[in-house]
Formats: C-alpha cells, structure tokens, sequence
C-alpha cells in the first residue's frame, strides 16, 4: 500500500512537467507578447520596448526563460502577474474564495437533486417516472450551463422583478448578499453537472440492486426503502463520488462562461483574462495551479476508495 | 468496485443479441435488421434521431427555410417582437432572428461533425496504438493524454484558440480548439477496448502470417473497436456543439456576420435581456435542441452496442 502512494505521487510529477512544458509552449506560440500588447497603436520607440522586455526577463531565450520558471516553481514561488505585478498569490488568493464557494454550492446542489432522483429512477426503470428523471437529466446535459443562467436571471427578473447582484460581497462580511449573488450561477452550473451525477447513481444502483445480498435482504423481510437505501445505496455511491469529486476539481476553473454571465470575479476569468493580456507567468501558475489541484483530488478520491470499500486494496 | 451480475435479464439479453448482430454485420440487410430493432426498442433515440435529420435538412436547405437574409441589416425594424411576418422578432440590427438561427445550424453542424469526427479519429489511432505497440510507445502515449486530460475542455479549447488566433475568416481555428480537448477522451476509451482486442488469437494468427504491424493495428484491430468510436462520435458531437456555443460566446469563436447560436446570445441577447428576451431564449433552445438530438441517440446507440461502455 504505502509503495503505491509513493508510486502514485511521484507519477504526478511527469504530469505535472508535461502541463508545464505544454502551457509554457502554447503561451510562446500565441502571436504578440505583453509588451506589444501594452504599447500597440502608441507612438513608442523601439528602445523603450526593448528596454521593458528587458524588465519583465523577455528578452532571454527561451530556454533560459523556462528554467528560471521551473527553478522558481521548485522554490515554490509562483512569481508575479506580468500585467498588474502583483504576485500571483495575491491575485489568486483575492479570486480563490468565491470560485471554491462556487464550486461548493453547486455541488451540493447537484448531489442534492441527482443521488434521489438517481435512486428514483434505478427503482422505477423503464416507467414513465424513469423516463422523465431521464429526460429530465439529458435536457440538463443538453442545455449550456450559461444559458440555463441566462433564463434563471430572465425568469427572476420578469417574476420577481429580481435580478442578482451586480457586486460580490464575500461570505463573511454579508452571508445573504453574498448568497444571493451566487444562488442563480450555483444552480445554473449545479443542473447541468446533476445530470452527470444523476446518470451515474441511476445506473450504479441498477448494477447494485441485482446482487445477491438485496435479495437476501428483502428475503429476511426488510422493508423495501431500507434495502434500497442502507443495502443499495451505500453500495453505488462509489462511482457517484468519483464523478462527483472530478466534477468538483474542474469547476474549480473552468465556469468561465458562468462567471462571464454573472459578471463574477473568479480564476476562470482571471485565467481568459492572463491569456488576452499574454500575462505569461500568471497563465503559467494559473494552469500549473489548477492542473494540480485536479491531479491531488483524482489521488485523493482513490485513496478515499479504501475507506470507503474495505474489498479495495492497491499494491 | 461492485461485482456485475451475471444474470441477465430479458432487455440485457436483446441487447446483447442486437450488438452482435451490429458486430457482425457485413451485409446490408443486417444493418437494415439492427436499425429496424433500434426504432422499435428505443424511442427515446429514435426521437433523437429525428431531431438531428431534421437539423440536418435545415441546414443542408437553410436558403429556401429561411423567409430571410440572415445578414440583411435594416434599420427601420429594430428588435421587434415576433410576429408573423418575423417569427422570432428581430434583433438590435433589425436583422430576422429565425433566420438567424436556421443558418446558425450550419456553423453548429459543420464545426460539431468536423471536430468530433477529426478528434475521435486521432483518438482511435492513438489508442489503438498504444494498445497495440504497448511498451514505451504506451507509456508516452497516455502520460500525453493524461496532461490534456488534467485541465477543463474549456480551458484547452481557449488556449488552443489564443495560440491560433480568432478572426472572422478562421472557422478552422475554432474547430481545431474544439478537437483537440476531444482527443484524449476518445484515446483512453479506445484503447481500454482495444486492448482486450489486442490479445485475441486472431491477432496472433494474423502477425504470424507475417501481416506488418500497421496493416494489423488499422485492419484487424480498429475494426473491432468500431462501437466505442462510434459512441463517442456521436457523444462529443453534442459536447462540440455546446463548446462552439461557449467559444463564441466567449468572443473567442466565431465572428459577426456568421450567424452562430453562441454568437448570438453574446451581444444582443444579454444587452437587451428585459427588453426583448427572445433574442436571448431562441439561440438557447436551438443550442439545447441540437445537443438533447445528439444525446437521446448517442445514449441509445450507446444501449444498443454496449451496454457495458459508460463515458459518463
């Protein structure tokens, strides 16, 4: 067990240099760099560019660039935004709380609809309640997240004559305000990865209902409800937390469409914004930021297995 | 993970039958058999199979559909609401919205077929590849994938994009953002199932008569895992669809005057919300129709070949 953590961790490494080297190429072949950015249209001299490229460290080649970045990464500096100079710390640590809480609440609101309606579904397959759960799920699927957000405001606003916040206010300081900015994205994004979810618990329960263990279990006279949830449930949940815990890492940066619509602050836009900019070390971070993140949970949720299924052990 | 049931029950059985018969068929009156089953069992992807033909034909005819040039500009009918003679009202440049949208379907089918179709195949060449080469091949092969697969398809759709750049004329960009995110999905999929297939004795009948490696991998083995292609095929065609919509709508896909779903809801759909909210709901449900065709038949096809494949 332990050789395969070990082993396990240090195969995120090559992943996690290929990210790196990947995004650091990329970046070099996106055409005009930040200082051209900066100065098109302006009337500057040519020195004056040189000079800034010097600055910034653009001007050395590329391989030397690229080492810097990786000797600083081991020194577990992330560096500072090309564009605003800032570190890149401060600039993910302003936008990290409303993307995670984000995250949070759209998770919960996915497991909340998908693991009954899932259940439902497993239990009635092939009625019509099935096929509506079905339809139902497929519609969430079918429908783009930042349309679905679009619709809510519009519904709200003609309804209500409510429309969301225009300004974030963080959790603490006001938690109803702060709420009521992220209710409608949470719900828009929530639907859409509830399908996911949903889709899976249906066809994992289904799996798990024909074992034997059910039939015994309701053969001992055990009351339908409890077989399917303390017998059936507990037992499908493992693929539905994979899914769910991956779904998680990725909302993490990639709503940026969402966080587009309702006009949120988050590491989606901030990473559509570095990329416009060229703000090279920042989308360097930013990626090597959220491709960790995604690379800890998918190891995580493995090891969470054998908590979770005693049967599971890895050599 | 939990132990599959080996008792089959009545609708498994059939499908188990229906792949087999899809396996096996050469013949054309095969296939006319399995889609003749298909239509019956299935309803729900018959239906979207219905959709998508007659998204095709929309598109294929969008000139004599459409009442309207989708581009004509005129200023004197400005964001007027439907109407008979504008069915889904006009937007801020008094331009007809159904039109819009009926031509709209062709930029969505055309980047949706080409990227899905040019992603799914470079994933089942790399996988089948790498399960069949296995060793050091393998091993470069999925450490790639797995990078790709380490960030949102977002993400790698909108650096993709940057790299290329965006532009009025490069519909190509788009659909290279929108494939190569589709990539390693398709590849790990692939060659999961090729690699049951790779240890076939027919394959080692085959080497042994002295078939080259190249003529084994793409006549004998990616024959055999046709029916996850074809599954994913038609699933990553509704996740290309919902993508270009994004991209554009991001301002990172295509540009005005190409009609485009996502493109639409971009700028006037979200200006004019309160006041002329069809602007913002007909792209939508063309987005989402589109999407929900491709999905009810992927689903079902997916049902229908193999039960067992599940890409989530």
């Amino acid at each position: 067990m332990r050789r395969y953590v070990v082993g396990r961790l240090l195969l995120m490494v090559p992943t996690l240099v290929g990210v790196a080297v990947l995004t650091f190429v990329i970046m070099r072949a996106v055409p005009g760099d930040i200082v051209a950015l900066r100065y098109a249209g302006s009337n500057v001299s040519q020195d004056v560019i040189d000079q800034e490229r010097h600055l910034l460290g653009l001007d050395k080649p590329l391989w030397a660039q690229f080492t810097d970045w990786m000797g600083s990464i081991a020194r577990l500096d992330l560096g500072q935004s090309l564009w605003t100079g800032h570190s890149v710390v401060e600039e993910v640590q302003v936008r990290m709380p409303l993307s995670i809480e984000l995250a949070i609440l759209a998770t919960l609101f996915a497991v909340v609809l998908a693991i009954p309606l899932g259940v439902v579904a497993a239990v009635k397959q092939d009625t019509w309640v099935d096929y509506a759960i079905r339809v139902f799920s497929i519609g969430g699927l079918a429908m783009p997240s930042f349309w679905i957000g679009i619709m809510a405001v519009l519904i709200t606003l003609t309804l209500f004559g409510w429309a969301p916040p225009v300004v974030f206010t963080p959790l603490f300081e006001d938690p109803v305000a702060n709420l009521s900015g992220l209710v409608l994205p949470a719900i828009a994004v929530g639907y859409r990865y509830s399908a996911v979810s949903m889709r899976m618990t249906r066809s994992s329960v289904l799996e798990v209902l024909r074992e034997d263990y059910v039939r015994t279990a309701r053969a001992k006279g055990l009351r339908e409800t409890f077989v399917v949830v303390r017998h059936a449930l507990r037992n499908a949940l493992l693929p539905v937390v994979t899914v769910v815990s991956l779904e998680f890492a990725f909302l993490i940066g990639g709503l940026v469409v969402t966080e587009q619509v309702f006009n949120l602050n988050g590491i989606g836009k901030l990473l559509v914004d570095a990329v416009a900019h060229r703000d090279y070390t920042l989308v360097q971070a930013l990626v090597l930021l959220l491709a960790a993140v995604f690379v800890i949970v998918n190891f995580v949720v493995d090891m969470v297995y054998v908590v979770l299924d005693p049967r599971i052990r890895y050599s | 993970m939990t132990q599959a049931s080996h008792a089959l029950d009545r609708s498994d059985e059939a499908d188990v039958i229906a792949k087999r018969r899809y396996l096996e068929s050469t013949g054309g009156r095969r296939f006319v058999r399995f889609w003749r089953d298909f239509v019956r069992r299935r309803p729900l992807g018959t239906a979207g199979a219905v959709l998508i033909v007659i998204m095709l034909l929309t598109a294929a005819f969008a000139h004599v559909v459409a009442p309207y040039d989708p581009t004509a500009i005129n200023f004197t009918d400005l964001l007027r609401p439907p109407a008979p003679d504008h069915l889904l009202g006009t937007d801020n440049f008094g331009r007809d919205v159904f039109s819009r949208v009926i031509f709209g379907s062709r930029t969505a089918l055309t980047v949706g077929f080409t990227a899905s179709l040019v992603g799914c195949t470079l994933g089942l060449v790399l996988g089948v590849v790498g399960a069949y080469l296995g060793g050091r091949t393998d091993q470069v092969i999925q450490r790639l994938m797995d990078v790709l697969l380490s960030f949102p398809l977002i993400v790698i759709a909108i650096a993709v994009v940057a790299a290329l750049g965006t532009g009025e004329d490069k519909i190509l960009n788009v659909i290279a953002a929108i494939t190569v995110p589709i990539i390693p999905r398709v590849a790990r999929v692939v060659r999961s199932s090729a690699l049951s297939v790779v240890q076939m004795p027919y394959i080692e009948a085959t080497r042994s008569v002295g078939a080259g490696a190249v003529r084994i991998m793409f006549r004998h083995v990616a024959p055999n895992v046709f029916a996850p292609y074809l599954i994913m095929l038609t699933a990553f065609l509704g996740q290309a669809i919902l993508l270009e919509a994004s991209l554009s709508f991001l301002g990172l896909g295509v540009f005005e005057p190409t009609p485009s779903w996502g493109l639409m809801l971009r700028g006037a759909g979200m200006q004019f919300l309160e006041r002329a909210p069809w602007l913002a709901i007909a792209p939508g449900v063309a987005i989402s129709m589109a999407v929900f065709g491709f999905n009810l038949f992927g689903d079902s096809l997916r049902d229908a070949l193999d039960p067992r494949l599940r890409t989530g």
